[in-house]
């Protein structure tokens, strides 16, 4: 018989054990045992191969120029840096601290669209969607609104509630409300690439939310509508010869035809095995104009051939696979849902940037994720990395 | 998570794969799939050729006079596309031009349309309506300007001075083929055209720009290689604004030899005009059997030089001026030619099919000696001789009682030659088409070098005919099915318009259905006389009377006789090439040149044409023609050579259409021998010894060319190889042609 009177005291002292910081990093519960390695690894390549092509994309341009012909080269691995810093600050923050944040980040991006439209903003390449800042700096705020984006959505739709297997009506017109505010805006740049981001995370964060499949389909058959009878009064010519070059790639091959025409022959020249990098004759001629941005997958295919431009592909596919991964895997519904719309996020824009290169899908001012050269989408990438991390740490259903 | 969730991130993984797989294909297809086409584009891209077209080389007669040579001049040319591009389509522009060149508008925009076109009132446009069957990227020449008017080209300068007038329109200096002696040998020197978009496509072509000339007809287009030299290319790499980066390499041009002839430019001039006049002569002459004037609307004349089958001179009449090629021949320039019924643009030398008549009685001679006839025996040669119930008879019925061989061929008895014939013909089985037939007279005419092509160096030449048994049989296998059904069924077609033309029709079907494979005693009879079936071209007589000449061997025709270099540093000299032996012997071809001889004197049937000529200083052998065609006034035929004694040169010439042997041909051979040897009054055109030099002009330091034997610095003898097989002058490569590359140092 137990003597529950007398009260039970440890053999040892009872105070903290002193833990060495070895034994801290390979804890069971450590950041370092808990992060998805594979995610970092992939997003690490990409990161690097980006730089390669960067470099080769712009060399030969730099040594025209008098300038240092590893200059974008450089400023990428800065990008990268910077981007790592706050993709692990987005990593070790606080789950709950970060729901609490949702609406400072959310609230800073309407702001910096406005300050686009406002004379703040200035165009850059055709695109009015820049903030130029002292000292040679650029912001592009339409980047970091897709990150708003991601957690305002998972925020408002991943309210635990018991009994209900998803959002419901309300939920779905609170959340397209919130996002009508910054797609309006990016819209009024207008931005037309931007905005169809929005509504493929909006549709991805929906989906996965379990909103109403009348929702998610509806939305889809509206977006369906709008781009097929609307948009062609909406948009400028030159956007819609965009498209029309894509039917026929043959119109106007020295204007609206010339960048794609021209990306398809560096990377159909590119064959099996590539030309070798700094060895493409579009590239090093600079056939291709914007190719160390949005263009910078034609260098892949030019000088790597389709071993490597292929290779890209597979890397793109696993860093979707591991954020579906973390998706189902997430414990709660916000982690599951942030992961969802950045999923949806670098799918759609992957394919779109991808397929335009390739001729299949209509040019738009998307960069590739993690490899194309500019800071704004590096640091939002890497961020959105940071937070599947996040998700991937916090808690996962086995 | 719930059910729903769940499902849709299974959804979410579909569209991931499904994006990925597409992107993978799409990258592979242009890839793997379309790479080559891309690579093209990427290097088409990148590098622009700019081409430093090669002078071409002249084209000599054998002493180094130029026959086709080149200048400058300003060429205007309208390119379609731009003019379509403007506002009104171009018709401002047109008129202001058609003000300029004094072409209508109206034409300029005919010749621009490409070929094939509908045009506004419905019709298509073609040769007739004029079109470009060019590349439509391609400037048209309207009008060449030479630059001996300074002052035509002063005026049309002005386009270049007025550029933003003329969208479309360019007025260059080109250098252009010029011909100093106009329509003189134009169908052996042929003419130039620019190639087609469609034949830059093929392999042979591949590395000459659309619209640049090539070689379109005689010896320019045979030799055209050789002629054309190599364009000098600069290959420059450039970015995507055309701005030079670098170059890849450079190829210099090197002008093209030049190449020269066997031709001698005095004789042809000659045989020109001798033909045109003999052709004239005889259609103001009176065909009293058909009760007009002879039509007589072309001939032909050819010397050959008969130790080498080197051509001296080879006329074709009508002619026409090859100068009307140069810059673009105009629509209706060349609408006019091909209308002509005598058929300017082709060469009645090689691409004219004929009846030899009696000129073919040394064939028929040599092949009754071959069957077994006494050579120096006697034969009756009666008015008429009955083959089958048919009677063959001498020409005008002549009699001449039992002659010897020499008698035949003088008085040209069709009698004996019949009889002789028929005889073979019955020996060799008759009617029956047995393989054993010895076919004694096909062989011979066969050895001589007819029903074969001579192998000039000349493109499209005609193989002429010779029928035996065997061909009769072959003919009939082929055809008999259609013929033996119309033969049942008639020409019900025809014979709704024509009832009379369709029953013969049909009478000839049922012969040919039910005796087609049966080679006659007719068809031997008239083959003995160079009638019925047999097909000669002039060249083929030619050939076969100056292996007559020379003892027995056949050659093949030569036009070319070497290549020079532009510089004069290198030539090279073509060896005769044997075609082969004729089958006689040495014996029967002496007989034959002494008994020719006869012809042209009194009692021959050359002797009109022939009278005073000074026989002992230099003695004729020849024979002549009159071969009769159904419808139609005679062929007038003289084949013959001189010195009969030492025979140098052979004279062919046929009229057709213009009487007798002896009243149209032969008058113009002789005028042609006169020439040649000086009678008449007239200089001699051969040199000492009755012969025509025989080695290359040469190149003198300042470029200017020098008759053969002038003494110069003396140039490297280039190494050849004799052209072992004839037909290669007309086909691929030629054997030397590499020689010619590798000793001038050109790319190999």
């Amino acid at each position: 018989m137990t003597d529950w009177s007398t009260p039970r005291v440890s053999p040892v002292p009872l105070r903290p054990r002193e833990v060495s910081l070895r034994e801290r990093a390979l804890d069971r519960t450590s950041p370092l045992r808990q992060l998805d390695w594979v995610l970092l690894l992939a997003v690490s390549v990409l990161v690097a191969v980006g730089g390669l092509l960067i470099w080769s994309a712009t060399r030969e341009k730099e040594i025209a120029l008098g300038l240092d012909p590893q200059a974008f080269l450089k400023k990428h691995i800065i990008n990268a840096v910077i981007g790592l810093a706050l993709g692990c600050a987005a990593a070790l923050i606080d789950y709950r601290s970060l729901r609490a944040y949702a609406p400072i980040v959310y609230g800073a991006s309407c702001l910096g669209l406005l300050a686009v439209l406002s004379p703040l903003g200035s165009t850059i390449n055709g695109a009015h969607s820049w903030i130029v800042l002292p000292a040679g700096f650029q912001i592009q705020p339409s980047e970091f609104a897709k990150l708003a984006i991601v957690v305002g959505m998972a925020m408002l739709l991943g309210e635990k509630r018991d009994g209900e297997s998803g959002p419901r009506d309300g939920d779905v017109l609170t959340a397209l409300a919130l996002c009508a505010l910054p797609m309006g805006l990016i819209m009024l740049q207008p931005d037309f690439g931007t905005t169809m981001v929005f509504i493929f995370v909006i549709l991805g964060v929906l989906a996965v939310a379990g909103a109403p499949a009348r929702w998610v389909v509806g939305l889809l058959v509206a977006g369906v509508l709008v781009g097929g009878f609307v948009a062609p009064h909406v948009l400028k010519d030159y956007q819609l010869d965009r498209f029309r070059v894509v039917a026929n790639p043959t119109i106007d091959p020295s204007g609206v035809g010339y960048n794609t025409t021209q990306a398809r022959v560096a990377i159909g020249a590119g064959g099996l095995w590539g030309k070798g990098l700094f060895q493409g004759s579009q590239t090093q001629g600079r056939f291709i104009p914007e190719q160390q941005t949005d263009f910078v997958f034609t260098v892949a295919g030019e000088e790597l051939g389709l071993v490597g431009a292929g290779g890209i592909i597979l890397v793109l596919g696993l860093v979707l696979w591991r954020g579906l991964r973390i998706a189902s895997q997430a414990t709660d519904p916000f982690g599951r849902l942030v992961a969802a719309g950045v999923v949806s996020w670098f799918a759609f824009q992957s394919f779109v940037n991808i397929g335009m290169t390739l001729g299949i899908m209509p040019v738009t001012g998307l960069p590739l994720p993690f490899v194309s050269y500019g800071g704004s989408a590096m640091f939002a990438n890497l961020m959105a990395i940071g937070l599947l991390q996040n998700v991937h740490m916090t808690g996962r259903e086995l | 998570m719930s059910d729903r969730s769940r499902l849709r991130i299974v959804v979410l993984r579909v569209i991931v794969v499904a994006i990925l797989s597409t992107l993978l294909g799409r990258l592979a297809y242009l890839q793997v799939a379309e790479g080559a086409t891309y690579r093209k584009a990427a290097a088409d891209n990148r590098i622009r050729a700019v081409i430093t077209p090669a002078a071409r080389g002249q084209v000599l007669d054998d002493r180094g006079v130029a026959l086709v040579r080149n200048r400058t001049a300003l060429v205007v040319s309208v390119t379609r596309s731009i003019l379509r591009s403007e506002p009104d389509r171009g018709a401002d522009v047109l008129a202001r031009l058609s003000k300029v060149v004094g072409v209508p508008a109206e034409q300029i925009a005919l010749a621009i349309t490409p070929c094939g076109e509908k045009l506004k009132n419905g019709d298509i446009a073609s040769r007739k309506t004029g079109c470009w069957n060019g590349s439509p990227l391609q400037p048209v020449p309207i009008k060449s300007y030479s630059s001996d008017h300074p002052a035509e080209v002063r005026r049309v300068l002005a386009i270049e001075e007025h550029a933003e007038d003329f969208p479309g329109v360019q007025a260059r200096y080109a250098a252009v083929r010029e011909y100093p002696h106009g329509s003189l040998g134009s169908h052996v020197l042929g003419y130039l055209g620019p190639l087609s978009e469609e034949e830059v496509a093929k392999a042979a072509y591949k590395d000459r720009p659309s619209g640049s000339l090539i070689g379109r007809a005689g010896v320019e287009s045979v030799y055209d290689e050789q002629l054309r030299g190599v364009d000098g290319v600069q290959r420059l790499v450039v970015d995507k604004d055309g701005t030079v980066t670098g170059t890849q390499g450079t190829v210099e041009a090197r002008a093209g030899d030049n190449l020269v002839l066997s031709i001698d430019s005095g004789i042809q001039q000659v045989a020109e005009v001798a033909l045109a006049k003999g052709i004239a002569a005889a259609r103001a002459r009176y065909d009293r059997l058909r009760g007009k004037n002879f039509t007589a609307n072309k001939g032909t004349a050819i010397v050959v030089e008969v130790g080498t089958g080197r051509i001296v001179a080879m006329a074709s009449n009508p002619t026409y001026d090859p100068t009307v090629f140069v810059g673009g021949i105009s629509t209706q320039e060349y609408r006019t030619l091909s209308n002509d019924p005598g058929q300017p643009l082709l060469s009645n030398a090689t691409q004219g099919m004929y009846s030899p008549g009696s000129t073919f009685k040394v064939v028929s001679t040599a092949a009754a000696v071959e069957a077994g006839n006494p050579l120096l025996g006697s034969y009756p040669c009666p008015p008429s001789f009955k083959v089958g119930n048919r009677a063959f008879r001498n020409f005008e019925g002549e009699y001449f009682g039992t002659i010897n061989f020499r008698t035949t061929l003088v008085k040209s008895c069709d009698t004996v030659y019949y009889k002789l014939a028929y005889e073979q013909w019955l020996a060799d089985g008759g009617v029956k088409n047995s393989s054993r037939a010895r076919e004694v007279f096909p062989n011979e005419a066969r050895s001589w070098g007819f029903g074969t092509k001579t192998g000039i160096d000349l493109p499209d030449e005609r193989s002429g005919l010779i029928t035996d048994r065997g061909y009769k049989q072959r003919l009939w296998d082929q055809t008999k099915q259609v013929k033996c059904a119309r033969a049942r069924n008639g020409y019900p077609e025809v014979a709704k318009t024509d009832p009379t033309r369709a029953a013969y029709l049909h009478l000839l079907a049922k012969e040919f259905c039910t005796d087609g494979y049966r080679y006659n005693a007719g068809d031997a009879a008239l083959f003995a006389i160079g009638q019925g079936d047999v097909l000669v071209t002039p060249l083929q007589l030619a050939m076969a009377y100056s292996a007559l000449a020379n003892g027995g061997t056949l050659y093949e025709p030569r036009l070319a006789k070497g290549f020079l270099s532009a510089d004069g540093s290198t030539y090279s000299a073509l060896a005769p090439v044997k075609k082969g032996k004729l089958a006689s012997t040495p014996a029967v071809l002496a007989y034959m040149r002494d008994a020719l001889r006869g012809v042209p004197q009194p009692g021959g049937t050359a002797q009109t044409a022939f009278a005073g000529f000074p026989f002992g200083q230099v003695p004729i052998a020849g024979k002549t023609g009159t071969a009769d065609v159904q419808g139609k006034a005679p062929i007038s035929w003289f084949a013959s050579f001189a010195p009969a004694t030492a025979p140098k040169y052979a004279v062919v010439v046929m009229v057709p259409e213009a009487g007798t042997g002896g009243t149209t041909a032969a008058p113009i051979a002789r005028e042609i021998y006169d020439a040649m040897y000086g009678f008449g009054g007239k200089k001699a055109l051969l040199g000492p010894g009755g012969v025509l030099p025989s080695g290359l002009p040469v190149v003198r330091p300042d470029g200017t060319i020098a008759p053969p034997g002038t003494k110069v610095p003396k140039p490297a003898q280039r190494l050849l190889p004799t052209p072992a097989t004839s037909t290669r002058a007309l086909g691929g490569p030629l054997p030397w042609a590499e020689a010619v590359r590798r000793r001038s140092g050109g790319p190999t």
